[in-house]
């Protein structure tokens, strides 16, 4: 099977600072993958690379198989990308700014796809309106549109949705899931982990220009043993038995870490004992900002035990 | 090809759309200086006998503005669309870097020849420039632009800001141009400053241009054609490998 994206020993040095320090990875044609990670960790670099924006200091890329260096011009359209900053030519219209970017694929008569993307992405109001005219959210989704001309089998969106409000964000969603049921590969950047989680099948966690993570989103969560309960309780004391498990304390609400949903019952056996009175109780599933979190070497300071 | 095409189009969009500017204004300053140099110089220089002052400065100033108008246009494009960011739609493309470089050059031979042509069809309105031959005066104007929107590339490429662009035309483009034999020939300087004027690349294109409108000129138009276009290969060359090598461009 051919890889639509295929990373090998990617090293970038710009001047003393390591972007990327032997990134490895591959992604299967059809899947809807994310990079996660801090900035700085590399992600725009590795996205550049692939897109041949950016040259590795060593190492290879490919897309949909083909050299990014050696067969750059089919390398170039197998991919579309919609870049971070919101860039545009003030010369021209949306419409004309599509119909340019379809010519460099060299795509003749490609009006009627192109209307169609406009219709997709809501563009049509703003068709003929000159790109300077266009608010924040108009520009990104001429970007998105861009990127889509020539029909490039694997698409990359480098936070597409950085402040971008959230009607916008769910059609652009929306959209980019269709794309992808269509056989679309898309990978994404995003701040936005619950965005990551909701929409991608597989992650790749970057950090100072490595891969500490790469999985599955479910198996990267149920590498997190157990869950956590969160209480609120009358009084306002975590009885002496179950202050081992605390791993928080914040506005009135105590954070148990258990290992798994059968003990449960020993903490509610320990609050009857103390005849602690609970006024509320959650009990929260592990997700992916907490594999995040975990992964990139946070930890929260924990809070004091008694107030 | 549709890509090259593509891209050829839309720098020609580029200076249309704004033509005011890129193609009027410099008309304009153009048979401004011909206006006040004539009027000044007429009694004083006689360049070639039987040639008046007015007639040799013409094809001068056509020249220059072909010149100037050429490096502007592919340099001004290039900073343009590299601080606000667009240059990405090209760099995503598949376009390579020899369509690249034959757009922007194409754009700019666009741009400098329909300048030229404008300020010679506006002075044919008031004097009497004959040409000696279309074909030396084509030539010339095609090598002459091409140089320069080459020259442009390079200079679009290397500029990080629009100050440093602007040096580079101040004080490259721009003594090497007035410093040509735009308005005097050079047999009426000192022979010093003669011997550094065969040291300018634009003095060859000057000279060549003038050669076609009175078929008299200081060099052979044919060693003077030898020469540009020697410098029009050289800098095409370093211009090709700059785009290759992604500098300053693919970082």
């Amino acid at each position: 099977m051919t890889l639509a994206i295929e990373v090998k020993q990617m090293h970038k040095r710009f001047g003393a600072l390591q972007a990327l320090d032997g990134v490895d990875l591959e992604i299967g044609t059809g899947e809807f993958f994310a990079l996660l990670g801090p900035n700085g960790a590399g992600k725009t670099t590795l996205i550049n690379i692939i897109a041949g924006l950016t040259l590795a200091s060593s190492g290879s890329a490919r897309v949909m198989g083909y050299d990014t260096v050696a067969d750059y011009r089919e390398a170039r359209r197998m991919l579309g990308v919609v870049p971070q900053e919101l860039v545009f030519d003030p010369f021209f219209t949306v419409r004309e700014t599509l119909a340019i970017q379809s010519g460099y694929y060299g795509l003749k008569n490609n009006s009627s796809w192109i209307e169609e993307i406009i219709h997709h992405l809501d563009l049509a109001d703003k068709a003929d309106a000159n790109m300077r005219t266009l608010s924040g959210g108009m520009k990104r989704r001429v970007l998105v549109a861009q990127a889509l001309v020539h029909k490039p089998p694997v698409i990359i969106l480098d936070e597409p949705t950085a402040g971008v409000d959230v009607e916008l964000r769910q059609a652009l969603w929306h959209f980019i899931k269709q794309l992808n049921r269509n056989g679309h590969t898309i990978v994404l950047t995003t701040h936005y982990l619950e965005e990551a989680e909701a929409l991608c099948s597989r992650v790749a966690m970057l950090k100072q220009g490595n891969i500490v993570a790469l999985d599955s989103i479910k198996n990267l969560i149920n590498s997190i043993s157990g869950c956590s309960v969160r209480l609120r309780l009358s009084p306002d004391t975590l009885p002496l038995p179950l202050q081992p498990l605390m791993s928080n304390y914040e506005d009135g609400y105590y954070i148990l870490a258990i290992s798994e949903y059968a003990q449960l019952e020993s903490v509610m056996a320990a609050l009857r004992m103390a005849q602690a009175q609970v006024l509320e109780m959650q009990v929260l599933q592990p997700d992916l900002e907490e594999v995040f979190v975990k992964i990139m070497g946070h930890t929260k300071n924990p809070q004091p035990v008694s107030r | 090809m549709t890509g090259f095409f593509t891209l050829l189009h839309k720098e020609l969009l580029r200076f249309w759309k704004v033509g005011l500017q890129t193609l009027f204004a410099p008309m304009l300053s153009t048979l401004l200086y011909l206006l006040i140099f004539s009027h000044v110089l007429e009694e004083h220089v006689q360049a070639y006998p039987g040639v008046t002052y007015i007639a040799f400065l013409v094809p001068g100033l056509v020249m220059m503005a072909m010149l100037q108008n050429a490096f502007a246009n592919s340099s001004s494009s290039l900073i343009q669309s590299k601080i606000s960011g667009n240059f990405v739609f090209v760099l995503l493309s598949p376009l390579s870097y020899q369509e690249i470089f034959l757009a922007y050059v194409l754009a700019s031979v666009a741009r400098g020849l329909a300048v030229g042509a404008g300020v010679y069809l506006v002075t044919l309105g008031f004097f009497e420039i004959p040409v000696s031959s279309f074909l030396w005066v084509f030539v010339f104007a095609l090598m002459g632009s091409a140089l320069l929107g080459a020259l442009g590339i390079i200079a679009g490429i290397w500029a990080e800001k629009f100050d440093q662009l602007a040096a580079f035309q101040n004080f490259v483009i721009l003594p090497l141009t007035f410093l040509s034999g735009v308005f005097y020939t050079i047999h009426s300087l000192p022979p010093f400053w003669q011997g550094l004027s065969h040291l300018n690349p634009f003095f060859y294109m000057i000279d060549g241009f003038r050669y076609g409108f009175f078929s008299v000129s200081d060099i052979s138009p044919y060693v003077s054609l030898g020469i540009v276009a020697t410098c029009f290969l050289a800098v095409s060359w370093l211009t090709l490998q700059m785009l290759k090598a992604g500098y300053k461009i693919r970082h």
